[in-house]
């Protein structure tokens, strides 16, 4: 059963890869996600964020008790010998670059304007074959508008886009009132694909301490739905972006729903986190199996066959609620004043 | 070839810089102001550095002095070439060695940042007490003056020693010349490969120890043969100066500059002459030749190779003019007939009468009067005003035959009168004098400066850095000179051009203006207008601002520093206004280089920093105002005085003065002659270094008092007392119901005093009371200063005018505990300090009768360290004795303590039975038994009194005096053996295994920050696997050791592993079980500290991540339980529930760790979590097996 399928620009053998998670953390594991099929490695963010972070604690923690008291001038090895920049997680591309035979795409989380493309560069020269922007802004601050948090993301693309030469891919949030708007200015700054969509930490509420918790909870089945209607409507677009599937996919049924809904790649994490990586092959095995059972002559015939354009009731993916009396409504008897 | 272009470094460096390069085996061990030699080789050993041979040098941890000694002492044997570096104590614990290594002529430097060594106190300072102690070693001895001689004298050192066979000791002055930044012209590789003798260093391998061509060296011998084999090395010793001399030849040749063995400077007719080793030759010498322009004819003979003492050599550098020579030594030899270079030059200018050497040799009638002199111990300052009064008293008909100078000794009026400051300096040197605040960056920011000012103005420069002897809110003071000639001027500045202080507050308790120099620019860090700031301004600092016509700034650098996200480093913005002010070079020009030096510094390492502080610079100077000096003053306030007008007559005589920072005016009869201070001085400075301090909302508060337990620094006080007693208090004295059983009807105090509080918020972080409707307000609440002192104080102060409840009244809980007074309180530790809340707590407990025998480090330093101590009394005069002897042997000392606490104990019950006839028997029998806990205690105390009165009724009888002055022993008694872990697990471990395994009663306190706290974070065998630390840069790869496996393994050993953020309740029982054992205690207490790298804000928290990841699994072995038939482990904590990662995570030792190598963190990760597992499993498998399993 022929798999195969083009992202970013790459030729894969199925859509099937682990997203961006802990998962390449670990070169052993990298191993075997590639022996179990990934047609690519999304390997982790680098946090630029995290980066600052960082360094500024750690300049934090070795300048502020120095120089204070006669006995200990300094209190840490001089920190030029250590390496808080993104050394470690450019080798880390490299390595697994020289390890795996499938591409590698990597991803970035950037803050300032020169981190997002300095870093791009940079992991462009470490040899990733892709890159997966993870743009993201909690929008609380109550004077920045919707606009300006979409004029961001689309600068950061554009940015990045002029920096390297390598296919880059915007991994975005479910939460922009245009999603649509959104992906369509994204097209125009030419970027290679979408990743729909992020998932966040969350804080939760300890009710005895009174205190918050971060948490972050595997995926559900249930979450694929969400991305399920906006990869039908994005794909249905001629022209359009090539597209990624992340979050909820549990099984094979959520393989193929993503597939028909638009998705040429589909990314796992949970799943993988849950089962190991071996998860990847059993997905494979029952992808190829429900295919031929039911007679498909490849997966790129199920490709977007349900999207917006193609599958028999496209309102379904455009509605809010949903109505009691479908029989006999269609779109034109909207009325055309609505808010 | 002549290397011209000048470094700026420190002595240690410069001295290091050659030893590493000309070594190939080097042993280190942190010690006060030497470590920085070691630190730098560890970590030029990390990046690769190589030596002049290729290699990169083994560069090896000890664990004491005596063990580095040992080690080089191997090396040496084996054929390579060794060396290592120390001072003081650390010295001292290398002469056994020293001694062997002299006797086998083996080749080696020994590198010594010359420090005092503690007698009647200790001192970090410098002195040459140390190096004078190993004259006798064997070993040469050869001093530098400077920071460009200690590169010098290093290497001619390292040369010499090859050459000569003898092994060397290098010394320079510790602080003055190990810390002072000046400009040095490096010896580059080749140089110093020219220095060193390869065919020497041939011969020497060929001597090694070797199984290919064996020898055996070390052996025993008898009368008959060991004084002819001693003699047979002196040919070495005579031939050594020869070859020194050859070497500094030979340096000179490829430097320029030229060095003797000793050096004469001054008038070429000199007629008083003075002797002198170390930096204070640079004085006398600049002071010299000052005069002899004037037409003085005096001058200075510097001792470089002090041993072997070159009699002839010495002899031909004194000029034959010379009518009168002081020779001055930089130690004290008591009881001596004089000290010891004064001997060294008597005697040589006796040999020379006798042989006939020199000018001195036949005209007798020429013989020079000779005067010995003490100065600089412990880094007094010894100034060309100083040098003057000598060469004045060698002018004299009669001068003193022994005196003393920089002090006033008015016991036996031997110091000399020393007159006004004499100012020698090149008339065209810039001076500029720093107030700061630790933790500001002010002197890093004066470190920064001189390389900007050397590099861009090409002119010498000058920095040395005086440090408070407090950790917490500590003051520096940046001592800084620029000048187109070299600057030799080893003593601080007393008269600058420019003068900053850098925290307002210091204005308050520091006369900062009297550095400053007529018409002097001041520049102050502070808030508000202009006429604000001087309206805020006390009456002294005013007068002397109007007196001396200083140009006056101001600048808001804490706003600008805030607002440009630097915290409180405030350096950048001051540094900006110092170049703007001091016009020293162009402003634009001090600008475009402070950027590049903080791009240089900080671009590696944080973009974000670099971003923040250019910001910082850019804004400095829009927030730089002068300030109009008025005619008058208008403040009606002075500066407060140092203590409150009812702090005792010592206190108000001495401490106050120490306080003031006149301590050098105190003359010699003001002090103790043996070191014997008072306790509870603490109470009577007042450091006002928080900003914000926790306040108390009542209406919250549950009344757990884990906020008192918590306080690093005593400063929150619970107490409970009888509703009448309060009838007095202040209005708006706050008091609530007691909680709980214990107190019916009594009332509930909280104290807070502001004064003392470090603003660490560890309180607040550990109430647990929070408000439903809002919790981020608490029971406590941190509030700025400012608006709450004054309440704050006032409740305190009447707080402690309240009796403490009675202590048998007081149920042993957790939360009762703190209703006992602390006997340790406001202390110098940092804020925040992990170890702190421990002593409190044992001096809670058991502090009215405890003897506390303390380790040297961080614990002795906050808990001894002069001028104001913690360690306080109750209100019937009792509380803890407090002595620290050494580092190493705080065990030994410990139970030596305990040895005569039981041996006067037993004297007192025998004197009891022998006069037990003529006295009550119910008084005897209660005196005679043993008596543990509070109202036993309290009531064989009120025993005493009244056996004390029928003693005094038998009149002269001998028995009953002797027990009357013994009755105190018929009370318990408490010894506590307190550290941290570089005295428990490495330089002291050897005698702590050995109390141990006694069965004396004593009580040992191990507070573990694993890593030297006080020496600055260097690894102990304490520091975990994966944790970064000195010595340890890429992550200790070694697993920490288990004290407490190998206390328990002696079975008749209490032990307990606590952590009092984690469990506060299981801190309090151990404490209580281990006093209460008839046998040796060990209590190993977790301590956060500012080494591991995170806020100590979150102390606690990390103490819960501790235990909670297993890392610091609690539990408490107590062998009584072996008799009940009971397992005698007992775990406290749970088995981890959280991975090690999450504590590690935490902390800056472990993330720069896994953010610098990843792939060997998880691997060291991995390895920590498989031995935490195994020693979680083990302790569990211990803790279920009792004596029944042991019997199956």
């Amino acid at each position: 059963m022929d798999l195969s399928t083009r992202y970013l620009d790459l030729t894969l053998s199925s859509p099937l890869m682990p997203g961006a998670s802990p998962l390449a953390a670990d070169m052993n594991t990298v191993r075997r996600l590639e022996d179990a099929g990934a047609a690519a490695i999304v390997v982790h963010s680098l946090f630029e964020e995290q980066i600052v972070q960082d360094r500024l604690s750690v300049l934090q923690a070795t300048e502020d008790p120095a120089e204070s008291f006669a006995e200990a001038i300094s209190f840490f090895p001089k920190s030029d010998g250590y390496r808080l920049g993104p050394e470690a997680y450019l080798e880390h591309v490299r390595r697994i670059k020289a390890a795996v035979d499938v591409p590698v795409i990597a991803s970035l989380n950037g803050l300032t304007p020169a981190g997002w493309t300095d870093y791009a560069r940079l992991i462009e020269q470490a040899g990733a074959d892709a890159l997966e922007l993870n743009v993201y802004f909690v929008a609380a601050d109550p004077t920045v508008s919707s606009a300006a948090i979409e004029d961001r993301v689309v600068d950061v693309a554009r940015r990045v886009k002029s920096a390297v030469e390598i296919p880059v891919a915007v991994k975005l949030s479910p939460f922009f009132s245009a999603l649509h708007h959104l992906v369509r200015r994204l097209r125009s700054e030419a970027i290679d694909g979408l990743v729909l969509f992020n998932r966040f930490y969350q804080p939760d509420i300890d009710i005895e301490a009174l205190e918050t918790t971060p948490t972050l909870e595997l995926s559900t089945p249930a979450e694929l739905r969400l991305r399920l209607r906006w990869l039908a409507i994005l794909s249905a677009e001629a022209d359009r972006t090539a597209l990624a599937v992340s979050g909820g996919i549990h099984d094979v049924g959520g393989v193929l729903k993503a597939v028909m809904a638009g998705a040429d790649a589909v990314q796992v994490v949970s799943a993988l986190l849950r089962h190991g990586p071996q998860r990847l092959a059993q997905l494979r095995a029952d992808l190829v199996a429900w295919l031929e059972e039911h007679e498909y002559e490849s997966l790129a015939q199920a490709r977007g066959s349900m999207n917006l354009a193609r599958c028999p009731d496209p309102v379904a993916f455009e509605r809010a609620n949903y109505l009691a009396a479908l029989t006999g409504w269609n779109a034109a008897n909207r009325p055309l004043d609505v808010l | 070839m002549t290397e011209t272009i000048k470094r700026l470094v420190d002595g240690n460096e410069a001295a290091a810089s050659v030893a590493y390069r000309c070594s190939e085996v080097v042993a280190i061990y942190p010690i006060t102001p030497a470590s920085p030699m070691g630190e730098l080789s560890d970590e030029w050993a990390a990046r690769r550095d190589r030596n002049l041979w290729g290699m990169v040098p083994q560069v090896v941890e000890m664990q004491s002095e005596g063990g580095a000694a040992g080690a080089i002492h191997g090396a040496v044997q084996a054929g390579t070439l060794a060396t290592t570096f120390t001072a003081s104590q650390g010295l001292l614990l290398m002469i056994p060695n020293m001694y062997k290594i002299a006797g086998e002529l083996g080749p080696t430097v020994v590198h010594v940042a010359a420090r005092t060594v503690a007698t009647h106190a200790l001192s970090i300072f410098g002195d040459h007490s140390d190096v004078m102690a190993c004259r006798q070693t064997g070993f040469a001895m050869l001093a530098a003056a400077s920071v460009e001689e200690a590169q010098d004298m290093a290497a001619v050192s390292h040369a010499a020693t090859l050459r000569s066979r003898v092994p060397f000791l290098h010394f320079f002055d510790g602080f003055r010349t190990s810390h002072e930044v000046n400009g040095v012209t490096p010896l580059g590789d080749d140089t110093l490969r020219a220095l060193m003798d390869e065919t020497a260093i041939a011969a020497h391998r060929q001597r090694a120890l070797s199984p290919d061509h064996p020898v055996i060296r070390g052996t025993a011998q008898n009368p008959d043969v060991f004084f002819q084999a001693r003699e047979a090395a002196e040919p070495f010793y005579e031939a050594c100066p020869a070859v020194v001399q050859d070497v500094m030849d030979r340096l000179g040749g490829l430097t320029g500059r030229a060095y003797r063995l000793f050096d004469y400077f001054g008038h070429p007719e000199a007629e008083r002459v003075i002797v002198a080793m170390g930096s204070g030759v640079a004085t006398a010498r600049r002071t010299a030749e000052h005069l002899a322009t004037a037409g003085e004819r005096v001058g200075v003979v510097a001792v470089r190779l002090y041993r072997p003492f070159a009699i002839a050599e010495f002899v031909a550098a004194l000029p034959p003019s010379v009518r009168a020579i002081a020779v001055l030594d930089r130690t004290k030899e008591a009881g001596a007939t004089a000290d010891p270079l004064f001997l060294d030059v008597a005697a040589a200018l006796l040999e020379a009468r006798a042989v006939g050497l020199g000018a001195f040799g036949v005209r007798a009638a020429a013989e020079p009067v000779l005067v010995g002199g003490r100065y600089g111990l412990s880094s007094k300052e010894f100034t060309p005003a100083m040098v003057r009064a000598v060469f004045d008293e060698l002018a004299r008909p009669q001068p003193k035959r022994r005196f003393t100078v920089g002090i006033r000794d008015d016991v036996l009026g031997r110091s000399l009168a020393v007159g006004p400051d004499l100012d020698i300096d090149d008339p065209r040197t810039t001076r500029a004098v720093f107030f700061g605040l630790g933790a500001d960056g002010t002197v890093g920011a004066n470190k920064n400066s001189l390389k900007i000012i050397a590099d861009e103005s090409g002119a010498h420069v000058q920095g040395y850095f005086v440090y408070d002897s407090r950790k917490a809110g500590a003051s520096t003071v940046s001592h800084l000179r620029f000048a187109p000639v070299p600057i030799d001027a080893p003593y601080l500045i007393t008269s600058a051009g420019f003068v900053a202080c850098h925290h307002l507050p210091l204005l308050e308790r520091m006369d900062v203006l009297a550095p400053a120099a007529p018409g002097a620019t001041v520049l102050l860090n502070a808030p508000g207008t202009p006429q604000q700031v001087w309206d805020g301004l006390p009456q002294e600092v005013q007068q002397a601002a109007i007196d001396k016509g200083v140009r006056l700034y101001t600048v808001d650098a804490s706003a600008v520093a805030r607002d440009c996200g630097l915290g409180r480093r405030i350096n950048t913005v001051m540094q900006t206004c110092f170049f703007a002010l001091a016009g020293v070079m162009p402003a634009e020009v001090a600008v475009a280089r402070i950027k590049d030096a903080i791009t240089k510094t900080y671009g590696r390492r944080s973009e974000e920093a670099v971003r923040r502080n250019h910001a910082a610079v850019d804004r400095a100077l829009e927030h730089l105002y002068r300030v109009p000096l008025p005619d008058a003053v208008s403040a009606d306030r002075c500066r407060p005085p140092p203590v409150p007008q009812e702090a005792p007559d010592f206190v108000q005589r001495v401490t106050a003065a120490i306080l003031a920072g006149h301590g050098d005016d105190l003359p010699v009869s003001a002090f103790p002659v043996d070191g014997t201070w008072p306790t509870g001085t603490g109470r009577f400075e007042k450091r006002h270094i928080a900003t914000e301090v926790p306040v108390f909302n009542a209406d919250l508060c549950i009344q757990c008092n884990k906020c008192a337990m918590v306080c690093p620094h005593g400063c929150i006080r619970v107490s409970v007392c009888p509703p009448e007693q309060l009838a007095d208090a202040p209005d708006g004295f706050i008091s609530l119901a007691a909680r709980g059983m214990d107190f019916p009807g009594w009332r509930y105090m909280l104290a807070v005093s502001p004064g003392d509080c470090t603003g660490c918020t560890l309180c607040v972080a550990v109430c647990p009371a929070k408000d439903k409707a809002n919790p981020r307000r608490k029971a406590l609440e941190m509030r700025p200063v400012a608006e709450v002192a004054d309440t704050l104080v006032r409740d305190f102060d009447y707080f402690l005018t309240l009796p403490v409840p009675p202590r048998d009244r007081v149920p042993p809980t957790l939360k009762q505990v703190q209703l006992f007074q602390p006997l340790f309180e406001f202390s110098g530790a940092c804020a925040g300090c992990g170890e702190t809340p421990y002593i409190k707590l044992m001096t809670q407990l058991f502090g009215d009768r405890t003897v506390i025998a303390n380790s040297t480090g961080c614990s002795s330093i906050f808990g001894g360290n002069l001028p104001t101590t913690p360690y306080t009394t109750n209100a019937d005069g009792r509380g803890p004795a407090w002595s620290n002897s050494l580092f190493e042997d705080t065990a030994e000392f410990g139970f030596g303590i305990r040895c005569a606490l039981d041996q006067l104990g037993d004297e007192a019950r025998a004197l009891l039975t022998h006069l037990a006839p003529r006295l009550d028997a119910a008084l005897v029998d209660d005196l005679s038994a043993p008596k543990a806990d509070e109202a036993g205690i309290a009531e064989q105390r009120a025993q005493v009194a009244a056996l004390r009165g029928h003693l005094q009724a038998m009149g002269d009888d001998s028995a009953a005096q002797r027990l009357a002055a013994l009755a105190d022993h018929l009370v318990r008694k408490s010894v506590w053996i307190v550290g941290g872990d570089g005295w428990a697990y490495d330089i002291g471990y050897g005698g702590l295994d050995h109390v141990l395994a006694s069965d004396r009663d004593v009580n040992i306190l191990v507070m573990d920050t694993e890593v030297y706290s006080n020496t600055g974070g260097q690894q102990s065998k304490a520091t975990p696997m994966a944790a970064s630390a000195k010595f340890a840069i890429a992550g200790r790869p070694m697993t920490k050791k288990d004290l407490g496996m190998i206390a328990m393994a002696y079975g008749h050993v209490y032990v307990a592993h606590v952590a009092f953020g984690a469990q506060d309740a299981q801190t309090v029982t151990a404490f209580r079980e281990a006093e209460s054992y008839d046998g040796p205690s060990l209590i190993i207490a977790y301590s956060h500290c500012i080494a591991h790298g995170f806020d100590m804000a979150h102390g606690l928290d990390q103490q819960k991540l501790a235990v909670n990841s297993g890392h610091w699994p609690l539990y408490r072995y107590d062998p009584r339980l072996l008799a009940q038939g009971k397992p005698p482990l007992e775990m406290d904590s749970k088995p981890p529930k959280a991975p090690l990662s999450t504590f590690m995570a935490n902390e800056t030792r472990f993330r720069v760790v896994e953010r610098t190598d990843p792939e060997r963190f998880k691997a060291l990760l991995a390895t920590a979590e498989a031995q935490s597992r195994w020693r979680e499993r083990r302790l569990r498998f211990l803790a279920g097996f009792s004596p029944a399993d042991a019997a199956e």
